[in-house]
């Protein structure tokens, strides 16, 4: 069965997998591992938006503290009241935005869509297996995806409002503010993280399992090995925070103390508890998972970056196994890295070089990923299309996040940048020129698969360029910023320690530093006006983009694209059988740049079809 | 195409779908448990010196308990081992008993949460703590301040550090005391807020327990109704029945990890 000789529509496919199940069973109850992944997708593009909103409401009461939010400032009032009083952004309703944008866009936002979306869409069809391992199982982590979301989403409208203790929730802050937004924050979180335990054990099972006759473990395109290695940061790092979310429940509901330290005073009295907790331990419980997390981020990332470039530079990945196997030091190495963000904790000099020593050795298995796919380039002649477009940012923009981190990963110099909007620049260039880039690559680029439809060139390319020099204009003052001295996490942006209110004090931040809060705002607004030709695209193509002529529109190697369009329930029309590794383009002497890895050898005779 | 390897062991890993889940949900759940004894340790190892409890629970009935669970795990392992040998009845036998054992242990570790929450450590405006279980209690709190009375059977110590190690303590003889609700400055029963102890003593057993009823649940739905696919499917039937026990297992561990943490070290 070869991709290029199918034409769709394929009449006789449906009837032989496909009963009618109805509306609900077909698209808000299914078992069928794509609708799952588009069902992720959408839920976690509509969350990936939400976050972005809180974040320009955020950035609006930065750059003009105490002034009404234009636009949705009355309607801000009407929900929030005293906390939006004429419609500014409070300093407690700030902490509750800063909190719940951190929260949305890392658990709710980009691990639902880069692990979840994608990996339920592609893996089962990359490694050429009918569905998922346990496809209800599958669909019981999406729910409990939406539970948790919905959870979350609630806690803005309750007595007290939405979680303000940031989305890394320390004790014992977090226990200690009135309300009860942060219960709903450590509930929401647990079913978030039942979610992605569900998710990740259907994963491993899948790529272990169901793998096609002949899809060794070397034929297994990259994106499956990233997906595969991220669903076991998941599955291992994820528990202990679930340890610690019930644990910081029982310091909220059950009134414990493990993690409220003896003579702990809240508000000026002593707070009514036993004591004897340890506040260290939820940092510690909290980074364990935090930082695997970060690699859960961008991971899959890579994974589309490798399918992406490979398909476009019509040329195998450059070091193909390195890339497995600096993956999968990756995976083991983010488990021993997580202190580096507490070097201001006190927990001492012989852990903190520790760990600034695991460190820096993690940053070479990055690296090496990085050069193989900037090597994969050397020699090509590149399609410029748009996802790769926005893999071609990609690389230099992870490039910038990773070696900002650097400094962050020595203890000395992050003395001075933690808790720094240099901070905030860092990991926004992993996550989002990164990892959201690539994400959009990834839409653009299975989105034919999905719909049997194009998305528009032309807007795709208005959205890349629209989002390269947005993003770029937001984070790189931040940087600046942070090396000023800018503190993160403060409602007026810092104005209160700006030399215009500290004159006579040195080390106040000077107008210019203060004056880039305004830049970053419009910034902000232009990566959101960015965003409506993507949105318009996204939706529109689905009814009116160009329809493929082929299975296989990007004339690609890997399995995926060797079904028909989009994949029936069952996915493949006959068992594949794979015959060879994932990215064979331009293979000298072949007719065609590009051979099917189930395209059996020419010098074999093959069986006769039919 | 239907899913492969949902019954019949793939040939290159030697394991069926199920039961490849199943092991990675166990290593999520040793790292779930393992936060928490982690936990554990150092809570324990940052106590302040004589303040981390010796002997405060019974160690007869956890003993007792401890047995309990051994037995329904053999029970377990000849329920699956009697499907195998195609013994339906012999089945439904063995894996009764592991739910009644399952109940068993509840009811025991019930017992003994009532038990901690019925006994109380009371300040006295003149120094002294007493301590002991709740006999009547017609206590009422208003305005900061305690009023009506109580009785409780239990002792009076000088120095809290008694309370602690139970261990080493001389037996105190125990009495029915009458306490005025005037003379009480604080008043606080052995629920988890008592102490970091008591803390992560509720928070692992009652994690515990509920993998026990969560456990005995699912054996029980494969007992009763479940049961049916035996006569469509019964090699399938037979894995459930292996899965589910694996799961048995672990949570049996986990138990034979805290029985001496909690009430032997």
């Amino acid at each position: 069965m070869q991709a290029s000789a199918h034409a769709i529509p394929h009449p006789g496919v449906h009837e032989a997998h496909h009963e009618d199940l109805g509306f609900w069973r077909q698209y808000v109850f299914s078992t069928d591992h794509k609708i799952i992944g588009i069902q992720y997708g959408v839920t976690a593009l509509f969350f990936l938006f939400f976050g972005f909103c809180l974040m320009l409401m955020m950035r609006w009461q930065i750059a003009h503290p105490g002034q009404a939010v234009p636009l949705v400032g009355p309607l801000l009032a009407s929900i929030f009241g005293d906390d939006a009083a004429k419609g500014a952004v409070s300093p407690n309703l700030y902490n509750s935005f800063g909190a719940m944008h951190g929260t949305i866009m890392v658990f709710m936002a980009i691990v639902p869509l880069a692990f979840a979306a994608f990996g339920n869409f592609v893996v089962p069809l990359q490694i050429g297996a009918p569905d998922m391992a346990f496809p209800r199982v599958n669909m019981a982590s999406y729910q409990a995806y939406v539970i948790g979301g919905l959870i979350m989403f609630v806690s803005f409208f309750i007595p007290g409002g939405a979680a303000q203790a940031g989305w890394t929730s320390y004790s014992p802050l977090a226990t200690s503010i009135p309300g009860e937004g942060q219960t709903f924050w450590l509930v929401g979180m647990v079913c978030l993280i039942t979610s992605s335990l569900l998710g990740a054990v259907n994963f491993i099972a899948t790529i272990i399992q169901l793998r096609a006759p002949g899809m060794t473990w070397m034929r297994l395109p990259f994106f499956c090995w990233a997906q595969f290695v991220t669903a076991f940061l998941l599955l291992l790092a994820f528990p202990p925070l679930e340890a610690a979310g019930i644990m910081q429940l029982m310091d909220k509901v059950a009134h414990t103390s493990f993690f409220l330290p003896t003579g702990l005073a809240v508000g000026g009295a002593l707070a009514n508890v036993s004591g004897g907790g340890s506040p260290l331990l939820w940092q510690h419980l909290f980074w364990f998972l935090g930082h695997p997390e970060v690699y859960v981020l961008i991971l899959p990332a890579m994974g589309i970056v490798g399918e992406v470039i490979a398909n476009n530079t019509r040329k195998p990945l450059w070091g193909y196994k390195s890339l497995v196997y600096a993956a999968l030091t990756i995976g083991f190495l983010s488990f021993i890295v997580w202190a580096h963000h507490m070097y201001l904790t006190g927990m001492g000099t012989r852990v903190a070089t520790f760990f600034q020593t695991t460190t820096m050795i993690i940053s070479i298995p990055s690296v090496i990923i990085l050069t193989c796919m900037f090597l994969s380039l050397w020699g090509a002649s590149i399609r410029f299309n748009t996802p790769m477009l926005f893999v071609m940012a990609f690389l230099p923009m992870f490039g910038i996040g990773g070696l900002t981190g650097l400094p962050l990963g020595f203890n000395y110099s992050d003395l001075h940048l933690h808790d720094t909007y240099y901070v905030i620049a860092h990991f926004h260039y992993i996550v989002a020129p990164g990892t959201i880039f690539a994400l959009f690559a990834g839409i653009y680029y299975w989105f034919p698969k999905m719909t049997g439809r194009m998305m528009s060139e032309f807007w795709g390319r208005v959205h890349f360029w629209g989002s390269f020099i947005f993003m770029n204009l937001i984070f790189q003052p931040m940087f600046a910023q942070g090396m000023a001295g800018m503190l993160r996490r403060m409602a007026d942006g810092g104005a209160n320690y700006s030399q215009a209110k500290t004159q006579g004090m040195i080390g106040g931040l000077s107008d210019k530093i203060m004056g880039l809060h305004t830049y970053i705002l419009w910034a902000a607004v232009g990566l959101a006006l960015s965003q409506i030709p993507f949105i318009i695209n996204l939706f529109a193509s689905i009814k009116h983009g160009k329809k493929v002529t082929s299975d296989n529109p990007w004339q690609a190697t890997t399995l995926e694209w060797q079904t028909p369009t989009p994949p029936p329930h069952g996915n493949f029309d006959k068992a594949p059988e794979v015959h060879r590794g994932p990215y064979e383009y331009s293979v000298p002497g072949h007719s065609s740049d590009f051979t099917p890895q189930n395209e059996p050898d020419p010098v074999q005779v093959p069986t006769p079809v039919k | 195409m239907d899913i492969p390897y949902t019954v019949q062991p793939r040939p290159d890993t030697g394991l069926y779908n199920a039961k490849v889940g199943i092991w990675l949900f166990l290593a999520s759940e040793v790292m779930l448990f393992g936060a928490l004894f982690s936990t554990y340790i150092l809570l324990r190892v940052g106590a302040p010196e004589g303040l981390w409890p010796h002997g405060w629970l019974n160690v007869p009935i956890g003993t007792c308990n401890t047995v309990v669970l051994i037995t329904s795990s053999i029970t377990t392992v000849m329920a699956w081992a009697s499907l195998k040998m195609n013994q339906f009845g012999r089945f439904k036998f063995f894996h009764a008993c592991t739910i009644l054992l399952a109940l068993t242990f509840v009811g025991i570790k019930s017992y003994e949460y009532r038990d901690k929450f019925m006994h109380y450590e009371i300040s006295l405006a003149d120094g002294r703590i007493a301590d002991g279980h709740m006999i009547k209690n017609e206590l009422k709190f208003a305005d900061s301040k305690w009023t009506g009375h109580a009785l409780i059977k239990g002792h009076f110590v000088e120095d809290r550090k008694e309370l602690y190690d139970l261990k080493a303590a001389k037996s105190h003889p125990h009495e029915e005391i009458p306490i005025e609700g005037a003379q009480i400055k604080k008043l606080d029963n052995y629920g988890p807020w008592h102490n970091t102890y008591t803390a992560i003593y509720f928070t692992l057993t009652g994690l515990h327990a509920l993998h026990v009823i969560g456990g005995a649940l699912v054996i029980g739905f494969l007992w009763g109704p479940g049961s049916k696919m035996w006569k469509t499917d019964p090699e399938r039937f037979t894995n459930r029945i292996e899965i589910s026990g694996l799961f048995w297992h672990f949570v049996d561990l986990v138990w034979i990890f805290l029985f001496p943490v909690l009430y032997l070290l």
